[in-house]
């Protein structure tokens, strides 16, 4: 459901590969736009353009084409470390396969983004145990992400996401290396974020059924066009 | 990032890969320690040399000559005209360059106030008979200046250094000592006697015969003289291996070293007193040579210049020197290179170190990209300058170690062939800060192409590396 404006627009988007002599059209002029604390479920198959399209609006990678902007802000004009700044404070990201540092403590792991943000010592102890009670892991933060389960370390991942409060969470494939208990959870956790702090959320899937269930719209991707758009069922 | 945020992850990556960093920086510290062994052993050998060859006093001292005395004997000259100031004598071998100044005292008063002149003495040598034991020795006696108590030349005396420059003391050269007793060091305290002719001018027979110092004295009127023997009693104070500077500007080494001020006033008769009679010196006493001492041996090209252009004739080690230096430049040279190569392979370790550390957490980079880490903040994770640090520090240390072990082993093997002990090493404070300054910029250079090719990485791509 469309709370406000527009959080993010692509505009004739499009990216491009040279792959030898062949020119591979990952995202091919896609033109979308996610409301504020939107729940939007980008849905394709396997090399559909989902994940770069998603990669392009979290700030990952840049256009060969079009523009997105986010806030107000053209991304494609940002310089390298505006677009760090935007990945840092106005994004977060969840992915599919965690990607929690294993070397580090589930409290340390969430505390990465807010020592890149050069947030306040002070704070981030508090902030720290605010994201991890969010997901429910409190009581785990001095574990390493190899004594989680994979819901658990989604979870530690989504906390990291949220520990910068950031406008949009971009989440590729969040429940693709859980079961479907776990990952029924997982994305009850996102429906909760979205509802609760009014969090914009672009995801990327390839299974109908869980974006029908919680999204609030589906965008769907084939060969990396924007092939049908609409309200979730 | 913050700086102590960078700091604490940095460190953290050092730490997890503990092994292989420690490794790394041992390579370092071994690359440093040999370049700091190898520039030591360099600045020592240099240092060990210049020191011998200063205390020889070869290398900062000038001969001066009149140039009459080398036109030789029997060739007609115009009469010298006595100067005392230096620009005189200068404008004087404009407008009359075959004449020569004599070299007398005023000639060394004029020596004397050249800048950067420490002292000017003349060479003093003159056979003499030894009578020791009611025994007659002939040897070769030598005035030695006071300065050379405190320029090193006889440090390694047996015995002691005169006790003034006026002191009836002698010291004897080894081998003459050696002569006198089969235990020269029992010479020490005893007294000898010196039977040496003194000159007198003709008609001044017995006048203040060993009293008078002053060389132009109470010669006069005919240029003659008579010589007289004499005898003078000396104590023994010490005994040295070789007279410094022997045999350099004068002729034959000496064997009895007697203080400089004593040997004047002993108006012994010298070789240039004949040529003075035959070349009618006017009764007025000149040197045959004049030994001038600069303050260090960087002065005496100029002191050297100076001189000639007083019209006197000169002569000095000067192109030694120079030969040394550039001999020494181009063995440091040699030695940093060699010294070097160590360094430079360490440098391909910490490389080889950075990159593997890229490789492995190429997920990593991409993970910290995508939580908003600048390129900037990367590159400064996989920052070397701690290795560098570390290794520079150590490096330093066991170059140190290096040195003191080749030092103690070089004395040890000194020691067996009753050799004085020598330091072949010096490390400088030059040396200790610029190896550590040196290891940090080398590991900093190192670390230049990994870090930017971890800032470099796509995160897209680097997300997807497994």
């Amino acid at each position: 459901m469309v709370i406000n404006g527009p959080a993010i627009r692509a505009d004739h988007v499009s990216r491009h590969y040279q792959m030898g002599s062949a020119l591979i059209r990952a995202v091919d002029d896609v033109t979308l736009e996610v409301g504020s604390g939107e729940f939007l479920a980008l849905l394709g198959t396997s090399g559909s353009g989902k994940s770069t399209l998603l990669n392009l609006m979290a700030g990952l990678d840049r256009p060969s084409g079009g523009s997105i902007v986010a806030q107000g802000r053209n991304l494609s004009e940002l310089s390298s470390i505006e677009l760090a700044q935007y990945r840092s404070r106005t994004v977060g990201m969840v992915f599919q396969s965690f990607n929690l540092l294993p070397k580090m403590t589930l409290e340390e792991n969430v505390e990465l983004p807010l020592r890149l943000a050069e947030v306040d010592r002070s704070e981030r102890a508090a902030r720290v145990r605010e994201a991890l009670e969010r997901v429910g892991l409190a009581k785990r933060a001095t574990h390493r992400p190899s004594e989680l389960s994979g819901g658990e370390q989604q979870r530690t991942a989504i906390a990291r996401a949220l520990v910068n409060r950031p406008t949009i969470l971009f989440a590729d494939e969040p429940t693709g290396n859980l079961d479907s208990a776990t990952g029924e959870s997982v994305m009850q956790l996102l429906k909760e974020i979205q509802l609760s702090m009014g969090m914009t959320i672009i995801m990327v899937t390839h299974e109908r059924p869980l974006a029908s269930r919680f999204a609030d719209r589906i965008a769907a991707l084939a060969d990396g066009k924007l092939v049908s758009e609409g309200v979730a069922a | 990032m913050k700086a102590r945020d960078l700091g604490e992850l940095a460190l953290r990556n050092l730490r997890e890969a503990l092994l292989r960093n420690s490794l790394t920086t041992v390579g370092i510290a071994v690359g440093v320690a040999s370049l700091v062994a190898m520039l030591s052993l360099g600045v020592g050998l240099q240092e060990l040399a210049t020191k011998r060859l200063s205390n020889s006093g070869l290398f900062d001292t000038v001969i001066v000559m009149s140039k009459s005395g080398l036109r030789g004997f029997g060739r007609p000259t115009e009469p010298p005209r006595r100067t005392s100031a230096g620009s005189d004598q200068n404008s004087e071998q404009d407008h009359s360059p075959r004449v020569s100044p004599p070299l007398d005292d005023a000639a060394r008063e004029a020596l004397q106030k050249l800048p950067n002149v420490v002292e000017v003495y003349p060479q003093i040598r003159f056979p003499t008979e030894v009578r020791f034991a009611g025994k007659p020795y002939a040897t070769m006696v030598a005035g030695i200046p006071d300065s050379a108590r405190g320029n090193g030349a006889f440090d390694g005396v047996n015995g002691n250094f005169f006790s003034g420059d006026n002191a009836d003391e002698a010291i004897l050269q080894t081998e003459f000592a050696k002569d006198l007793s089969d235990k020269p060091s029992s010479l020490i305290g005893k007294d000898l006697v010196l039977r040496y002719a003194e000159r007198q001018a003709l008609g001044a027979q017995g006048a203040g015969a060993s009293t008078s110092s002053n060389t132009e004295d109470s010669d006069s009127g005919s240029g003659g003289f008579s010589v007289v023997p004499r005898e003078k009693n000396l104590r023994i104070v010490g005994i040295v291996d070789t007279e410094p500077a022997a045999g350099f500007g004068g002729i034959g080494s000496g064997r009895v070293l007697i203080p400089l001020a004593v040997a004047e006033t002993l108006r012994a008769a010298q070789l240039n007193d004949l040529r003075d009679v035959v070349r009618g010196a006017n009764g007025k006493t000149t040197y045959a040579s004049l030994t001038v001492r600069a303050k260090s041996p960087s002065q005496v090209e100029k002191i050297e210049t100076a001189i000639k252009d007083m019209g006197f004739s000169t002569f000095s080690l000067l192109d030694a020197t120079r030969n040394l230096r550039i001999f020494f430049t181009i063995f440091d040279s040699l030695l940093g290179i060699f010294g070097s190569l160590a360094l430079a392979v360490s440098t391909l370790g910490i490389i080889n170190t950075l990159v593997m550390a890229i490789l492995e957490r190429r997920r990593e980079i991409g993970v910290l990209k995508a939580l908003g880490a600048a390129d900037r903040d990367v590159k400064q994770l996989f920052f070397a300058g701690v290795m560098g640090l570390m290794g520079g520090i150590f490096g330093v240390g066991m170059g140190w170690l290096i040195g003191r072990a080749v030092t103690f082993g070089t004395n040890a093997y000194l020691r067996r062939q009753d050799l004085p002990p020598a330091h072949v090493f010096s490390v400088p404070l030059w040396l200790i800060f610029g190896g550590i300054v040196f290891s940090v910029a080398v590991s900093l250079v190192a670390g230049l192409y990994p870090a930017s090719r971890a800032a470099r990485l796509n995160p897209v791509e680097a997300l997807r590396y497994e």
